[in-house]
């Protein structure tokens, strides 16, 4: 009986706030939209019985979805959505590793802290994070000032409000994302490895690249995944730090309900959104998978 | 062991001057005594005591902090039973479900997960408000909890559990008197983790909130989307502060804890 109770309450808990919530993005997205509160049509009516679920069904159709392909403002906000996921990714790896690794080679004493380090501006809000940025950005701010002051530039750039932003905003704000992974598989890698390919006659770069790279995949793609991932379906920096032509699809779908209040155009744009991210999903789970094995 | 090189010593300072440069830049104009978020005009403390005037923020203050409460607590003992379901009952119908809506909130993107909770809130005529947000929050952080305080409970020695049994404990008292004290840092770090996930997060917040609901977040993204403020820099510098204290803080216990640990293990090795 306690277990039966263990086992319901979380399950139940999901299913009524998880499942039943995405199955209603999904039947909308099939519905049409209307000028009625809720704004979709058609409502599923249950006391009408069978022949209400009939017409409830014949009801939907795939319209929203082809309007999708219609309008070149989606497939090109899913397009830029996935150039600046993976361009940011690829940026954030390039800025993570060298940290990771610079942890990974500290001194033993040094490492809690500069785990810690790491860590606390994960605790920090995102907000705030994203937030700090508007003022260095600006076109008078800190950093114009400061390259002005150096002479690098001589009139001040337009950096906020473009997708410069968005890619410094998202290289920040998921840098800890990128290093903690790296640091792990870096930490568990045994040192006399490398000790071995120099003594058989690799220089050190090219130790590194045989060696400490190929041994530190999982992190390095665990860390890809954990800023990919989150980064396609970006809302707040490209609203803080992008510009009008910024073109990415969280803040496509915000505007398609909270400005348009087009809901079921809004479903389909989550659910292709679904659809896209199910591929890095598995592999990231295969990742995970693999990895857990390889340790246990 | 390898040299420690100046390119280790480089990427370490650049990379930490990156991550922390910003914020010090925002504490540091927070102080500032010019509208003016650009411009340096001598030390002052005026922003902070408009920030205590402005009952707006104090208000959405106040909604933040009971929703964070709420939520996290809730999510911290439904989070758990899920963690000690996953680890502990490998055979019942509807496993692999159950799994599968655990890890799914985790990469599901916020802007789903908030539309799908408001499409339900409206479906089932439920008031956005503040209960609309602590159940929003309380199903995402739950999933959280229950991934952090499973990989304690898979670590941990089953054979404690069954011992305790054996020796005429129910299985709720089992796991009250034996499970729980050794899972509880995990518990507290998941707890931990959900308030934050709470405080901080505004697009499913923005969701299920709503009108007279307006969280901390909601409030500083309508005001920052104006461009910024000396006020807001006030009282981000308030939330670093407490972060860092919380963070600092937390790190020690734990640093203490684990070092005693170790004495007692060998106190009772040396027997």
């Amino acid at each position: 009986m306690r277990r039966l109770i263990l086992i319901a309450v979380p399950y139940l808990w999901l299913l009524a706030l998880f499942l039943v919530p995405f199955l209603i993005v999904l039947k909308i997205s099939l519905s049409d939209i209307a000028l009625s509160i809720p704004p979709y049509t058609p409502q599923l009516d249950l006391s009408e019985g069978w022949a209400g679920f009939r017409a409830f069904l014949s009801g939907l159709d795939f319209e929203n979805f082809a309007f999708l392909t219609t309008d070149d403002l989606y497939w090109k906000a899913y397009l830029s959505s996935l150039q600046i996921a993976l361009l940011s990714t690829v940026m954030t790896l390039l800025c993570g590793f060298p940290i990771a690794y610079g942890i990974a080679r500290a001194p033993h004493e040094w490492r809690p802290t500069l785990l810690m380090l790491v860590i606390l501006p994960f605790w920090t809000s995102f907000l705030i994070r994203v937030y700090a940025w508007m003022g260095i950005l600006n076109t008078e701010g800190l950093l114009n000032q400061f390259l002005l002051f150096l002479g690098v530039i001589s009139e001040p750039l337009t950096i906020l409000n473009t997708n410069t932003a968005v890619y410094i905003g998202i290289v920040y704000t998921y840098l800890p994302f990128m290093i903690l992974p790296i640091y792990a598989a870096l930490e568990k890698m045994d040192e006399s490895l490398l000790e071995a390919a120099e003594d058989l006659g690799c220089s050190r770069v090219s130790a590194f690249w045989l060696v400490t790279v190929p041994l530190s995949k999982s992190g390095i793609v665990a860390g890809c995944f954990l800023v990919f991932i989150p980064a396609l379906g970006e809302f707040v920096i490209p609203s803080l730090l992008g510009g009008s032509q910024t073109l990415m699809i969280g803040k496509v779908l915000w505007e398609e309900f909270f400005s348009n209040r087009d809901w079921p155009v809004a479903s389909a744009v989550a659910i292709v959104l679904l659809l896209i991210l199910i591929v890095p999903i598995i592999l990231f789970q295969r990742n995970q998978q693999l990895q857990r094995e390889a340790e246990g | 062991m390898r040299r420690f090189s100046w390119f280790n010593a480089t990427s370490l300072t650049l990379g930490f001057a990156f991550l922390y440069l910003p914020m010090v830049i925002l504490v540091i104009y927070s102080f500032n005594a010019s509208k003016l978020v650009t411009v340096w005009a001598g030390f002052s403390t005026k922003w902070y005591a408009e920030l205590i005037r402005n009952e707006a923020f104090l208000d959405a203050a106040w909604v933040t902090l009971r929703v964070a409460v709420f939520s996290s607590t809730l999510a911290t003992i439904l989070g758990t039973m899920a963690a000690y379901v996953l680890v502990r009952a490998n055979r019942f119908p509807g496993r692999t479900l159950f799994s599968g809506m655990i890890y799914a909130p985790l990469v599901m993107p916020e802007v789903i997960t908030g539309l799908s909770l408001l499409l339900l809130f409206i479906g089932i005529g439920l008031d956005r408000g503040v209960l609309t947000i602590v159940l929003a929050h309380t199903t995402f952080s739950m999933c959280y909890v229950s991934v952090v305080v499973s990989s304690r409970l898979t670590s941990f020695d089953k054979s404690l559990e069954e011992a305790a049994q054996d020796l005429g404990c129910s299985p709720f008292d089992a796991f009250r008197l034996v499970t729980l004290p050794i899972i509880a840092p995990a518990v507290i770090s998941g707890w931990l983790l959900a308030f934050t996930l709470s405080l901080d997060d505004l697009v499913i917040a923005s969701f299920a909130a709503g009108p007279s609901s307006t969280t901390l977040p909601i409030k500083i993204f309508s005001a920052v989307r104006l461009g910024v403020s000396p006020e807001i820099n006030a009282l981000s510098t308030i939330m670093i502060a407490i972060v860092t204290v919380g963070v600092i803080s937390a790190s020690l216990i734990s640093k203490r804890a684990a070092v005693r640990q170790e004495a007692e293990t060998r106190n009772a090795e040396r027997g």
